[in-house]
């Protein structure tokens, strides 16, 4: 008997794929830093969701993967902030969060 | 058991995929921002679904608790702070199209590749089950682990490992964490004066 959806690892990788597959495409596609930042917050939880797939399926001690994935979440809120506060100060100087606008950097 | 009780499992466990795939794209598609950041919130929801059926609560909790209520709350403070609607999308030029095309058929051709090659390979519990020499390092470190903490995953444990077993990472956390804060403060307040 196959078990059912829930059950398999399959699902959750394949779930956590198309998460990593949207975030570099919004990360890509998006002309703004906001727009970036949640992409990169949506690659985040695709890393996460796939270390807990694999630590509920394959793992011997189940604590690991859990642990993991706080570490993540907790990088997580730090670069958001970071990120926000950078987008704000950008914001001042700038007056736009465009990334086609914001390009003194650029070589 | 409730006759039927797994197919309702199952409904629900395809409505958490649903919401979680739609939360992404409409994360990652819509052009206005705030509603990309509703986007998030909602994958955010779906992932905390996801976590309980992966047999973790307390994941679930924090991820509903951590990405909607903070993450996304402050991201909508940096909308309201800044302008931040997109442009719209100008349409895909024929040499990107070209290039597009190129990568998903040369990572398509890779996949099925890779597929091919592993098509042997078994379930992870049966491979971790052998008696292979990682099998026995993950076996020793499992007991290990039983030993400080009755390895099952509940959040008695989870506590318990990240103060003994995980404890540098944990004070590392709280660390990064806090020059996280600070260097937030300082950098948002920098430019003030100069208004």
């Amino acid at each position: 008997m196959t078990p059912s959806l829930h059950n398999q690892a399959a699902v959750y990788l394949v779930v956590a794929a198309f998460l990593l597959a949207a975030g570099i495409y919004g990360l890509i596609r998006r002309r703004t830093f906001i727009g970036m930042l949640i992409s990169g917050e949506i690659i985040f939880s695709a890393a996460a969701l796939n270390v807990m797939a694999l630590n509920r399926f394959a793992a011997p001690d189940p604590v690991v993967g859990q642990v993991f994935v706080l570490f993540i979440m907790g990088l997580a809120a730090a670069e958001v902030a970071i990120t926000l506060s950078i987008i704000i100060a950008v914001y001042r100087n700038y007056r736009s969060i465009h990334s086609k606008e914001v390009s003194e950097l650029e070589g | 058991m409730i006759p039927g009780s797994s197919l309702l499992v199952g409904a629900i466990f395809a409505v958490i995929v649903a919401t979680t795939v739609a939360g992404a794209l409409i994360a990652v598609l819509s052009t206005r921002i705030i509603r990309s950041v509703t986007g998030l919130a909602l994958c955010c929801i779906g992932l905390a679904g996801l976590y309980f059926f992966l047999g973790s609560p307390f994941l679930a909790l924090m991820e509903i608790l951590i990405y909607v209520g903070a993450v996304c709350v402050t991201i909508v403070f940096g909308v309201m702070l800044s302008e931040p609607d997109e442009p719209q999308p100008r349409a895909f030029r024929g040499r990107e199209l070209a290039w597009g095309t190129a990568a998903i058929l040369v990572s398509a051709a890779v996949f099925l590749g890779a597929v091919r090659l592993a098509g042997r390979w078994t379930a992870p519990a049966s491979a971790f089950s052998s008696q292979s020499a990682g099998a026995l390092a993950f076996d020793r470190g499992r007991q290990s682990a039983e030993a400080l903490a009755k390895a099952d995953g509940s959040v008695r444990a989870i506590g318990i490992s990240l103060l003994t077993t995980y404890s540098l990472p944990f004070e590392l956390i709280s660390l990064v964490l806090l020059v996280a804060i600070l260097g937030a403060l300082v950098i948002a307040h920098g430019g003030r004066s100069r208004q």
